[in-house]
């Protein structure tokens, strides 16, 4: 630990039993940007499922939304540290876009428009644990929180929840992802404080 | 596959990265001039675009916006990608 | 975290609070100690780090304000609303308190005394900071190079060192510099408060035939602005040098 500078108290922040190790509180929504925020418009927007065999699976954005829509309320946790308690969404469920996608792949890596990505075993995106989502807090997905649509997989630290996202490709091999490939943890639990490589 | 036309965000200067980059290397980097792997633009380190509200370090190309270096600083270790860079020209 | 310092490589030291001084009701000007402070140029930067009791740490950059002093450097801080650090550095923060720095970084943002070219300075708010540092460095060095310096500021009463740039235009032969108010502006000026334009820089400005190398400083969208117009009026893009304060660190 370095000096301490008396005084110094930083921004007020709680941990708690329902905060995952070394994380704080926070009540704003922090916007975290890697790059220029793409704008994607509707009737251009689409999201494609691509498989191992490069079979594409593709919704348009009218596609998406006659599809059955769920309204999860989760905790997010970024790896900067601050988590969000009770946040609500509402988004397609990944097991209902996966369930005609014929696949005997074992890795996902999630594509943006910008060209961001990320990586994941298959099996996290199913089982009621992802969705694409598109609205937060009862709003459309504002642009800097990824909108018109992106992942929430809030289970695995936020980076793993790819805002602008344009589609998934399914793999047999784990080809690793934007921060996956600069130092941070290749899976990304926060309970077991998955932050870098090595965790 | 489209393009969206993308909204440049708040970044700062290359400047920026001349703390981090002086844990890492005996002299000054940001007053080098680099190639971007991308677009071929040639610039001083220092005039590229920094998104620093992140988990690293993305420096991009003024010109194209494409990555040129990234940088994590994690407890042990600094991790720097310059795969966007096609060469560094360091003033001696 | 104790670690051997590798030769050339540039570790953090610890600096204290020497003394402090009120440039505006919202802005603190810190004299820190930096036991073997080794120099810099005019436009260099510090990193910045604070560590709270519980080992929580934030990290900032802060520009260099005046050439050094021995073992002293100096900062100035501007407060920004529900900051994390600057309110701080500015309410609680005290004479012999310790913080950390790294530095001084940045060959890129900086004006040397042997550069022969004119200089153009622009600054927006807080951004006067390492132009200053150059105006002091000219003054020290005894340049005659000629300068001119662009301020933009809300108010008359938001001039950082108002006493000495009013003392250095008048004496230091060859700076000029001009003002430009976007809220409220001094008894008798010519004229409304407005953002900094294309009229203020061309006017106030050099030409660009005469290849001046020109520092652009301040908040993103000021320095944006400001560089735009900069290469719209016809100066070597190469030439135009900025630093946008902002905020760092996710
Ligand atoms: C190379 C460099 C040099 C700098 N030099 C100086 C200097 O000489 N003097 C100085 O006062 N500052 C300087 N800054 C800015 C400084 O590093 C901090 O960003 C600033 O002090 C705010 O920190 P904070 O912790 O108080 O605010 P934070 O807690 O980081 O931010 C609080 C809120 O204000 C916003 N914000 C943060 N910084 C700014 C800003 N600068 N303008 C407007 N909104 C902001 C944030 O987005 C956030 O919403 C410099 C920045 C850089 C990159
Ligand atoms: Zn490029």
């Amino acid at each position: 630990m370095g000096i301490v500078t008396p005084g110094f108290r930083g921004r007020p922040r709680s941990s708690g039993p329902d905060l995952p190790p070394g994380q704080y509180l926070t009540h704003d929504f922090p916007v975290l940007s890697a790059g220029p925020t793409p704008r994607v418009p509707m009737d251009r927007w689409e999201f494609v499922i691509t498989t191992e065999t490069s079979r594409a699976h593709r919704w348009t954005w009218a596609d998406m939304m006659a599809l059955p829509s769920e309204t999860p309320t989760v905790d997010i946790h970024c790896v900067t540290k601050w988590s969000k308690l009770g946040t609500t969404w509402q988004g397609v469920s990944l097991d209902t876009l996966m369930s005609d996608v014929d696949t005997a792949a074992d890795y996902a890596l999630v594509q943006s428009y910008g060209g961001y990505t990320t990586n994941l075993p298959l099996t996290d995106l199913l089982d009621g644990q992802a969705w694409l989502a598109y609205k937060f807090d009862g709003e459309d997905l504002h642009p800097e929180h990824g909108g018109p649509a992106r992942m929430l997989i809030p289970h695995l630290y936020f980076w793993k929840s790819a805002k602008w996202v344009r589609g998934i490709q399914l793999r047999f091999d784990n080809e690793p992802g934007f921060w996956e490939t600069a130092g941070y943890h290749d899976y990304g639990d926060p309970w077991r404080e998955q932050r870098y490589q090595g965790d | 596959m489209i393009e969206p036309r993308m909204d440049l965000g708040p970044h700062l200067d290359g400047n920026v990265l001349a703390g981090p980059l002086r844990e890492i290397f005996a002299m000054d980097v940001t007053a080098a001039t680099s190639r971007c792997a991308s677009c071929g633009a040639v610039g001083a380190v220092a005039a590229l675009h920094v998104y620093a509200n992140a988990p690293g370090m993305v420096a991009r190309c003024p010109t194209c916006e494409e990555v040129v270096l990234r940088m994590v600083r994690t407890p042990d270790a600094a991790w720097l990608d310059m795969r966007g860079t096609v060469s560094l020209r360091i003033p001696m | 975290m104790a670690r051997a310092a590798v030769p050339g490589r540039l570790t953090w030291r610890v600096a204290k609070l020497a003394e402090a001084r009120t440039e505006t009701p919202t802005a603190r000007t810190l004299v820190l100690d930096v036991p073997g402070w080794p120099g810099h140029l005019a436009g260099q930067h510090v990193d910045v780090r604070l560590t709270a009791e519980d080992g929580y740490t934030a990290q900032r950059s802060y520009s260099i304000a005046a050439p050094a002093d021995g073992d002293r450097i100096e900062l100035t801080i501007q407060a920004v609303p529900e900051g994390e650090v600057s309110p701080y550095l500015i309410d609680v923060y005290g004479t012999g308190d310790p913080v950390e720095v790294r530095g001084p970084v940045g060959g890129w943002f900086v004006w040397r005394p042997t550069s022969m070219d004119p200089v153009l300075l622009v600054a927006g708010g807080s951004g006067i900071v390492p132009l200053m540092a150059m105006i002091r460095a000219r003054r020290a060095a005894g340049s005659r190079i000629p300068f001119r310096l662009i301020y933009s500021v809300r108010t008359p009463g938001d001039v950082y060192y108002a006493d000495e740039l009013r003392r250095r235009a008048r004496d230091d032969a060859g700076l000029d510099v001009t003002y430009a108010y976007t809220r409220e502006v001094p008894e008798g000026w010519p004229n409304p408060p407005h953002r900094i334009g294309v009229a203020d820089v061309n006017t106030n400005g050099w030409p660009p035939a005469l290849t001046p190398d020109c520092y652009v400083c301040g908040p993103t969208g000021f320095v944006e602005a400001v560089a735009d117009i900069l290469v719209a009026l016809g100066h070597d893009p190469r030439r135009v040098r900025t630093e946008r304060f902002g905020p760092t660190g996710g």
